[in-house]
């Protein structure tokens, strides 16, 4: 049995097979995940009180996402085809398109960053920017606007790490991100890679042992929800199995495998048990896995996800 | 209200490709680029195969995913017809739109904006026939209004068997096939 499809149109980044997004649109969805992680685990210290004890998790974090975030922004921007036209995302907001969802999302993001860094600024800053220290003066004489900020920055990072799955999933012409587990995989990796970098770069012990434990709960909730992502597809139709078997038996299988599951989610899982278990002590090796991972991940569902299609089944 | 199609008879079309020839001439497409094109769908098992030749196009969905998942309404349904049109100065070229499209049937121009068949709308409200119908050396192609009982599209889909392109992807599509 023949079933085969010959086409006279050759259209750049269309044919033989779609790859209308590079590698900007992966770093920007990464980035993302990253950012809206940060916020969730900077936004729960807050809401502990963390700010007391140092400036780390309501002052760096919060300015790290800042940067993270406008890089991934510049990313996205690099993209456009249309560049000149980008204010145009600005006049209107179309309530049916996640893109529109995310630019407005995004406008949202920085002053809810802005005011986390607001809520204790190290010495070395204080007075850089007078009406800074006002608001500041202002946040810490009002402990409940403390808490709101808190609360604040785990909703609108749950939000933008939602985003970037719904981003792909919402695009129905392209069967692998056609999974409502795909906005969930994104946000659970976004939250283990946010772990994984606070792990990493946080010089405070109780931070590190509370992340390296949050971590191996993301790490097994991201096992999960492959499991559901790819159980998903593979009981659909022809053509969402044909999509993800992509990843389990096809052309992307041996990044998939080797560096999302292996390298990106199971190897440092077991190190960072050992390590909670005291059997090891913490190193870099276990985040800098997840963080990659993390990374690969959406370079693989964004490039398999272009090749996957209706008509994937038959001969082009 | 107006729902402009096409039907398209796959037993008259020969491949000929006078209709991507007249597409690009009228509007303009820039060279490597194609707003229609021809398809050949061969099934079967030798020596009992059966080809369908189709030219192809946006299918001007009754339900269009790129329209829906457009961030600034640069992609929009024209009051005239419901023809799926892009506003190429609103449009920011995220190619949202290109990659919810089952039928891929949009790309990015070389001046950097997403573009697609407009059903030759400029020759449609001075009520002409799009240049690709207008071309056809076999008459395999007739455009007009489905929701109208008496026009020419209408009355060849209640004489022929027809079908249309994915109708599983859920995009109701306004381009028909005779078979």
């Amino acid at each position: 049995m023949i079933q085969e499809l010959t086409t006279t149109r050759h259209n750049e980044l269309i044919d033989p097979v779609l790859h209308i997004w590079g590698w900007q649109i992966p770093v920007y969805l990464f980035l993302g995940g990253l950012v809206a992680g940060i916020m969730v685990i900077s936004g729960y210290l807050v809401l502990k009180g963390q700010y007391k004890k140092n400036v780390f998790s309501c002052f760096y974090l919060p300015q790290i996402s800042l940067i993270l975030l406008s890089a991934g922004m510049l990313a996205l921007f690099l993209d456009l085809e249309h560049k000149l036209f980008v204010w145009r995302l600005y006049t209107t907001f179309k309530i049916a398109s996640p893109m529109s969802w995310g630019a407005w999302i995004l406008v949202i993001i920085y002053p809810v960053l802005l005011l986390n860094t607001l809520i204790r600024i190290p010495v070395r800053f204080q007075n850089v920017i007078p009406p800074f220290d006002r608001l500041s003066a202002f946040i810490n004489k009002h402990p409940l606007l403390i808490k709101n900020i808190g609360i604040a920055n785990m909703l609108m990072g749950t939000l933008l790490g939602m985003y970037t799955g719904v981003l792909l999933s919402s695009l129905g012409a392209r069967p692998l991100w056609n999974s409502a587990m795909l906005w969930m995989l994104f946000l659970v990796s976004g939250l283990s890679s946010a772990a994984a970098f606070v792990h990493l770069i946080t010089d405070d012990t109780y931070e590190r042992e509370l992340l390296a434990k949050a971590d191996n709960a993301f790490l097994t909730l991201e096992l999960f929800v492959f499991g559901g992502f790819i159980s998903g597809l593979l009981t659909s139709s022809r053509v969402h199995i044909q999509a993800i078997r992509l990843l389990l038996d096809g052309s992307y299988a041996a990044y998939f495998w080797v560096f999302v599951i292996g390298m990106g989610v199971v190897i440092p899982l077991s190190i960072q048990l050992l390590a909670v278990n005291h059997k090891i002590k913490h190193s870099p090796v276990a985040p800098m896995l997840v963080i990659a991972g993390g990374l690969i991940l959406r370079f693989v569902i964004v490039f398999a996800g272009q090749e996957s299609h209706w008509t994937s089944g038959w001969i082009r | 209200m107006a729902r402009f199609g096409m039907v398209i008879d796959s037993a008259k079309c020969v491949g000929c490709m006078d209709c991507v020839v007249a597409c690009k001439t009228e509007n303009g497409v820039p060279e490597g680029f194609n707003r229609d094109w021809i398809e050949y769908e061969v099934q079967g098992k030798y020596p009992s195969l059966h080809m369908e030749i189709r030219s192809e196009r946006c299918n001007h969905c009754n339900n269009p995913p790129c329209v829906y998942c457009c961030p600034t309404g640069a992609s929009h349904v024209h009051d005239l017809g419901g023809v799926v049109l892009i506003t190429h100065n609103v449009c920011i070229g995220c190619k949202a739109c290109i990659a919810s499209c089952p039928y891929d049937a949009r790309f990015i121009h070389s001046d950097g904006y997403a573009d697609k068949c407009t059903f030759c709308i400029h020759r449609v409200e001075k009520g002409l026939d799009p240049a690709c119908v207008s071309v056809c050396p076999t008459r395999c192609m007739s455009f007009g209004d489905l929701e109208d009982p008496n026009s020419e599209v209408t009355r060849l889909l209640q004489s022929r068997n027809h079908h249309a392109l994915m109708p599983e992807a859920g995009t109701k599509p306004c381009i028909l096939y005779l078979v």
